[in-house]
């Protein structure tokens, strides 16, 4: 492994709530080289806010603090918001759940990747084109011309997606943060668009951060995997490691996934008494 | 006590109720100005209540000899022109403003609920026809439009009050109907359809208590407009009918004296101006507590 | 084969102008748990809605239990058949009580005895007697899962309309809801029409199972074809190698 892109120390993410502060991430700490590396967990075990803490996307009231937050050397803690919005997209991009949220509905495909790119460097117009054009070629976009005229609400939710991952893509970040890029979309489609992610970051060597509930998903397309519960890091394994894993989270979310050859009469449930105290209902 | 009403767990259908409105108390009780509404509200309620034992003198009782008295230790807010006592006047009146917001709310806020439910719900030629008759009411101003019904029914209080309430629920229709469209389609409005139950039962127990909390709001931060709208027609003398102590009325008779003896018309004006601010401070409160999609809050 | 629950004759649904569901033909027979799969915009849930009344343009026959089918929700189909949606936190009503939105049927059709009933249910589905007078924001997803399910077993119907009634919850909860499920069809004898796009759900939970594609069955299959990889039509083959199936020869 290369000198870690992306280390993490002691990171906790802290939101006030009426019966005092509430810690959804608890001191977590990792690190990630040029690899892809799967945040698995349900909802509330804080793996969005981890995501949105790299990039300092925590709204308020919500307070991020860590020992260290680094990227390629850069003290992202000490950054100013400034500096910030530099390395947002350019260095660092991430691509959310929901494509048909994260477009602006009134400007054109083809415009909206365009200014991705210009935002962070200043280009000719035709070599834009030409740029845009490519790009949305790389995510396997049939006819590139007639898409980048196209608004977002004429596309498809697997098309949209991509069309994010391209604009994401494009000013060529070194870490991609990937949010449930999928969950909104039909298995046929999930597929096809982690395959481009997955092409694009291993083509460039980037780094890869994926985030998902689906450890299934996760095992397929990334290198490791951090499972996450209650705002914790209860496993941390090479992926094709997984159906070795230790901790009784990780093994009772496997057990409770039915699969297609299911012959059991009742899947096993959780049992969250086993490793939480304060577990609620 | 408050641990019963803040059981997460509550035993009863009483308890569980109860909780909610205890939560929604003291939210209320952490706005600052909601809770200044509310008081200059309850001092409103507590004067129509005790207005015999409040008021010093009779608001009707004249007495010649002390024609417009300024304001004194005698008379707090001076006398009239047929040397009645401001005052007592302006607590009386506190009677008649109450009598008319709640007889108004009472009227409109249900009519403009029940037409914009089912106008939401069933949608079509139904939707058509409610809301153009609605918007044929909205488009009128509404002072024109209650003096065009007072002026055919008559002067006088029960008249004034039936004029305002007519032109009062089509905003309720509106606000109602625009509720009903946006969960209409609902899954939990579907599944009570599937069970069986009727489009009334659907509108009166599922539909409506949902609309209900942004009428409430609605309606009271619109109880500062009715005053002025029934303060309105006092003072043109087609709302209450002298001697009655209406605060508008009250105005309308300073108005002669407005130069000399200022606290004729003010001490009423006053009073206007303090109840209609209580109502909005109030309905503003009710707003972010009852309904935070509307308020700043989320 | 017994008599069919649900038995369905060239239906097409449209919605307004727009016809989503064509020409389809199945049937469902009575105790058998059959599941609707297929992505996004296949039509799959219209056909739930269609039978619930809920999609009220449609063409064709739709037979219930041996009685036909009209085109609205009415009172008698209630009692017979009921429906659990997709997502839990929109089907229940957020200002009513748990005990208020499952007591609800049984008032519309004036059954006594709700006390009782209420308790009862709440203890078939799982949930403690202290939920009774929680509001829905007060519940997890998988409760009020699991009170939507109550719902719709309050009028004690022999056939349940299931629409997606786990992809909305964790992969944990999932599993609990699922479980119910298959108890609950097992001790009430009941017959389930599931809607999904999750093959491994359906090879837990259902009997056979129809693979829809652009309005319209494409394949119906045993439930075993899932087990053994042997579909016969391409696009349910793909569906089931995307879902990380691994195919063999037809």
């Amino acid at each position: 492994m290369s000198a870690p892109l992306l280390e993490i120390e002691n990171l906790t993410v802290t939101f006030p709530t009426s019966r005092g502060p509430v810690d959804v991430v608890k001191g977590i700490s990792f690190s990630l080289g040029r690899e892809r590396l799967g945040i698995v967990g349900e909802s509330g075990s804080g793996k969005s806010m981890t995501g949105r803490s790299i990039l300092r996307l925590i709204r308020k009231p919500g307070r991020v603090a860590a020992d260290r937050i680094t990227f390629d050397g850069i003290d992202l803690l000490s950054q100013s918001e400034r500096q910030m919005r530099e390395l947002r997209g350019a260095r660092i991009s991430m691509v959310m759940q929901d494509p048909k949220f994260s477009l602006n509905p009134v400007m054109t495909i083809g415009e909206q990747i365009g200014e991705a790119l210009l935002t962070h460097r200043k280009l000719p117009r035709s070599e834009l084109k030409a740029r845009v054009l490519s790009m949305l070629e790389a995510v396997r976009i049939n006819e590139p011309e007639r898409v980048a005229n196209l608004y977002p609400h004429e596309v498809s939710g697997g098309m949209g997606q991509r069309v994010m991952i391209a604009m994401m893509l494009i000013p060529e970040p070194d870490l991609l943060i990937a949010d449930e890029p999928t969950s909104a979309l039909d298995v046929s489609v999930q597929a096809q668009v982690l395959d481009i992610i997955d092409d694009l970051v291993t083509g460039k060597g980037m780094g890869l951060i994926l985030i998902s509930h689906d450890l299934n998903l996760v095992s397929r397309y990334c290198d490791r995997i951090l499972v996450m519960n209650s705002g914790e890091i209860v496993e941390s394994c090479k992926a094709s490691d997984l159906n070795k894993a230790t901790h009784p989270y990780t093994k009772g979310l496997l057990a409770a996934m039915p699969r297609m050859d299911e012959e059991r009469d009742e899947l096993p449930v959780l049992d969250r008494s086993t490793w939480t105290t304060g577990a609620g209902t | 006590m408050i641990d019963w009403l803040l059981d997460d767990s509550p035993a009863s259908r009483l308890q569980a109720n109860m909780g909610r409105a205890w939560r929604v108390w003291t939210a209320l009780l952490r706005n600052p100005l909601a809770v200044v509404g509310a008081l200059i509200v309850l001092v409103l309620v507590v004067m129509a209540i005790f207005a015999p034992l409040i008021a010093p003198y009779s608001p009707v009782g004249q007495d010649l000899a002390n024609r417009l008295m300024p304001p004194s230790a005698e008379h707090w807010m001076g006398t009239d022109e047929l040397g009645r006592d401001i005052y007592s006047r302006v607590v009386y009146g506190a009677r008649i403003t109450l009598l008319i917001v709640t007889m108004v709310a009472v009227i409109a806020a249900p009519i403009g609920l029940v037409v914009g439910a089912v106008s939401g719900y069933f949608g079509g030629w139904v939707d058509r026809v409610l809301m153009g008759v609605t918007d044929i009411f909205l488009s009128m101003p509404k002072l024109i439009l209650a003096l065009a019904f007072v002026a055919a029914l008559g002067p006088g209080i029960e008249n004034a009050i039936i004029a305002i309430a007519i032109t009062a629920w089509p905003v309720y229709a509106r606000i109602a109907r625009a509720e009903t469209i946006t969960f209409r389609d609902s899954e939990f409005i579907s599944a009570v359809r599937l069970q069986g139950a009727s489009a009334t039962r659907v509108i009166l127990r599922h539909v409506l208590p949902l609309c209900a909390s942004s009428t409430i709001v609605r309606v009271t931060l619109d109880m500062a407009g009715i005053i002025l709208t029934a303060a309105g027609l006092g003072f043109l003398g087609l709302g209450a009918q002298p001697p009655l102590p209406e605060w508008g009325a009250m105005i309308s008779r300073g108005r002669n004296f407005i130069l000399d003896q200022w606290w004729v018309a003010t001490m009423p004006g006053f009073a206007i101006i303090l109840v209609s601010l209580g109502f909005c401070f109030l309905g503003d409160g009710l707003r972010d507590v009852l309904d935070p999609k509307q308020g700043e809050k989320q | 084969m017994k008599n069919a629950a649900i038995h369905l004759e060239n239906l097409s649904i449209s919605y307004g102008t727009t016809p989503v569901v064509f020409d389809v033909d199945f049937s469902v027979s009575e105790g058998e748990s059959f599941a609707l799969v297929g992505e996004s915009g296949s039509g799959k849930s219209t056909i739930l809605k269609a039978i619930s009344g809920l999609a009220p343009d449609w063409s064709g026959r739709i037979s219930v239990l041996g009685k036909p089918r009209g085109h609205k929700p009415d009172r008698e189909f209630a009692k017979t058949c009921q429906m659990v949606f997709q997502d839990p936190y929109g089907s229940l009503h957020p200002r009513k009580t748990v005990d208020d939105c499952l007591a609800e049927p049984l008032a519309v059709h004036g059954i006594g005895g709700r006390d009782t009933r209420v308790k009862d249910m709440l203890d078939a589905v799982g949930l403690d007697q202290r939920f009774r007078f929680r509001f829905p924001h007060q519940l997890s997803g998988g409760q009020r899962q699991r009170v939507a399910i109550a719902r719709a077993l309050m009028l004690e119907p022999r056939v349940m309309l299931l629409d997606e009634p786990t992809s909305a919850l964790d992969v944990s909860v999932q599993a609990e809801i699922l479980n119910l499920l298959k108890k609950l069809r097992r001790e009430q004898g009941l017959t389930y029409l599931m809607v999904t796009h999750n093959l491994p759900v359906v090879s837990f939970l259902c009997d056979r199972m129809a693979v829809m594609r652009h309005g319209r069955v494409v394949e119906i299959a045993e439930v075993d074809a899932l087990k053994t990889g042997r579909l016969s039509d391409p696009y349910s083959r793909e569906l089931y190698a995307a879902s990380g199936g691994t195919l063999q020869p037809a």
